[in-house]
């Protein structure tokens, strides 16, 4: 007989401490050895996790209102500025932001030792922060300007609002060209000198719900150490199985999460201001995506082990930065993992980029959540576009009118 | 002339003493204090660059006073707090003194093969790897 299991009978375990949690790495052997009906049958919940730089995040913020008022027209914190293009004391920091005056990479590599991550991570802290405001003025918000310091208490509402984070799979990065590179997978070496490669694998939220099943808008997450919330689909979804020129299947790709949260139920040690030599700066956000296995299918989505899961090798030496198609296969999580992988016929060195170990912490901690009984799970609102709709990506054009 | 770099190492009894003025005065040393903590009556350290054809008399005079002068061996520390084991250091340190141990792959510092390249200092996404003197 077929397993079906519904949403409110997986939280009414869980609320009675019955429920049987996993992570998605426990989960793997247990179906091996069982297989996929009698997992299924045992087997409640599936926890995910990873912990990796996510470059389309930030924070809406709200400061209160000064006294006189202000229409705050430009923004700065710690020097970062944030965009304050919304109402008079809302503004929306970015991660990626840098501070005015930071030299880049005039001086290349360009060290980028601080921006928007880094004034989160600081508020997370506790730090008090220097807030600095331009303004025209008007006749209800006649100031001007203002300087103060504000910490992540003083204000009304932090909302960690990331538009696009949680990749379901991501490239694998090698350099072709014959200088160094300095990109957002790392320093690359020249001629194939090494790779980066940047997902959990195995452990990872979308690679175990390949086809958008369970994880949609309003489920119930692990964010940034607290309670979060998926929003959207991510900017960027582009859901589909990765095929090589002979068209055999590398399994799923391309899917992405926007996420929301209350950055003040929030951790410092699990969303990180992050600096990439000769890229810029950025936030390290960890996510853990629970999956409830409401029948056989799911079971066999969230028992994927590195061996079925395939990175595709992109040069970032040339043809990433040119837009152009790049040939050099695949690389499984086991192979990338094991430290080497053989691109062009060569055994060059892997390492990561996303913390694995995290990753396993991550996913450790809402198991417990849900044994404890504290952290139920949610039944999506609208369940979010999968392969089968085929979105393609679009490109931009250079064009007059 | 190439400046030493040196390291100093005070005694409480010493620190007390307006050694750094003997060296200019004295020995016609040119100095460059890259990190002092000297406090009255207590242990200090003090990091330098000196420069002067009297260079050896100098530091026969510094181990006079009783001071311990050593060379600057400069070293790379990890930030344990800091560091999550994210591994983007391993592909890039040139003796493998970071490495991803297996199957746990948690970065692991060996210090004993690091050469204090710095390398890892500069791409470590998190600020774990600092130099200290």
């Amino acid at each position: 007989m077929a397993i079906e299991k519904t949403y409110a009978e997986i939280n009414e375990k869980i609320k009675s401490g019955k429920a049987v949690v996993l992570t998605a790495e426990e989960v793997i052997g247990l179906v091996e050895e069982k297989g996929l009906t009698e997992a299924a049958r045992q087997v409640d919940v599936v926890t995910t996790g990873t912990f990796a730089p996510m470059c389309s995040s930030g924070v809406f913020l709200n400061f209160g209102h000064s006294k006189p008022k202000m229409k705050m027209q430009k923004v700065w914190l710690n020097g970062v500025p944030a965009y304050s293009g919304i109402a008079a004391v809302d503004a929306y920091l970015g991660a990626t932001e840098l501070p005015e005056g930071d030299p880049c990479n005039n001086n290349y590599p360009g060290e980028f030792r601080y921006g928007g991550g880094h004034v989160i991570q600081d508020l997370l802290m506790g730090k008090k922060v220097k807030l600095e405001a331009t303004a025209y003025g008007t006749d209800c918000y006649p100031r001007r300007e203002l300087e103060t310091y504000i910490t992540l208490d003083d204000m009304n509402e932090a909302t960690l609002f990331n538009p696009r984070n949680s990749y379901q799979n991501y490239n694998c990065g090698v350099n072709l060209s014959n200088r160094v590179i300095y990109t957002y997978m790392g320093v690359l070496k020249p001629n194939l000198g090494n790779a980066h490669y940047c997902s959990a694998g195995q452990l990872s939220p979308l690679l175990n719900d390949p086809y958008f099943l369970t994880i949609g808008m309003g489920t119930k997450i692990f964010l940034g150490g607290g309670i979060g919330y998926v929003a959207w689909n991510g900017t960027q979804h582009f859901p589909e199985i990765q095929k090589d020129a002979a068209g055999h299947s590398y399994g799923p790709a391309g899917g992405t999460l926007s996420v929301v949260g209350d950055l003040k139920q929030m951790n410092a040690n699990w969303l990180l201001g992050t600096s990439f030599l000769g890229y810029g700066v950025t936030l390290s956000v960890s996510i853990g995506i629970p999956i409830p296995v409401l029948n056989e299918e799911v079971m066999r989505c969230v028992s994927v082990s590195d061996r079925d899961l395939y990175a595709p090798i992109v040069d970032y030496g040339e043809a990433y930065g040119q837009r152009l198609p790049s040939d050099l296969g695949f690389a499984s999580y086991a192979e990338l993992k094991s430290g080497t992988i053989t691109v062009n016929g060569q055994k060059i060195p892997a390492a990561p980029l996303s913390s694995y170990p995290k990753a396993r912490e991550i996913a450790a901690t809402l198991k417990e959540w849900i044994c404890k009984g504290d952290f139920l799970l949610t039944e999506p609102v609208k369940l979010l576009p999968s392969y089968r709709d085929g979105i393609q990506s679009k490109k931009l054009e250079i064009r007059g009118l | 002339m190439a400046p030493n770099k040196i390291i100093l190492r005070f005694g409480e009894n010493t620190s007390d003493q307006p050694i750094i003025y003997r060296l200019v005065k004295d020995y016609d040393l040119v100095i460059n204090i890259l990190k002092a903590n000297v406090n009255p009556n207590k242990e200090g350290t003090m990091v330098l660059e000196l420069t002067g054809e009297k260079y050896e008399e100098g530091l026969g005079y510094l181990r006079d006073q009783g001071i311990r002068v050593q060379p600057l061996a400069e070293e790379v520390f990890r930030n344990e707090e800091r560091c999550i084991s994210c591994g983007a250091c391993t592909g890039i340190c040139p003796t493998h003194a970071l490495s991803l141990e297996r199957p746990s792959m948690e970065v692991k510092f060996d210090s004993d093969n690091c050469i204090v390249c710095q390398l890892c200092v500069k791409v470590c996404p998190l600020k774990a790897m600092e130099v200290r003197f």
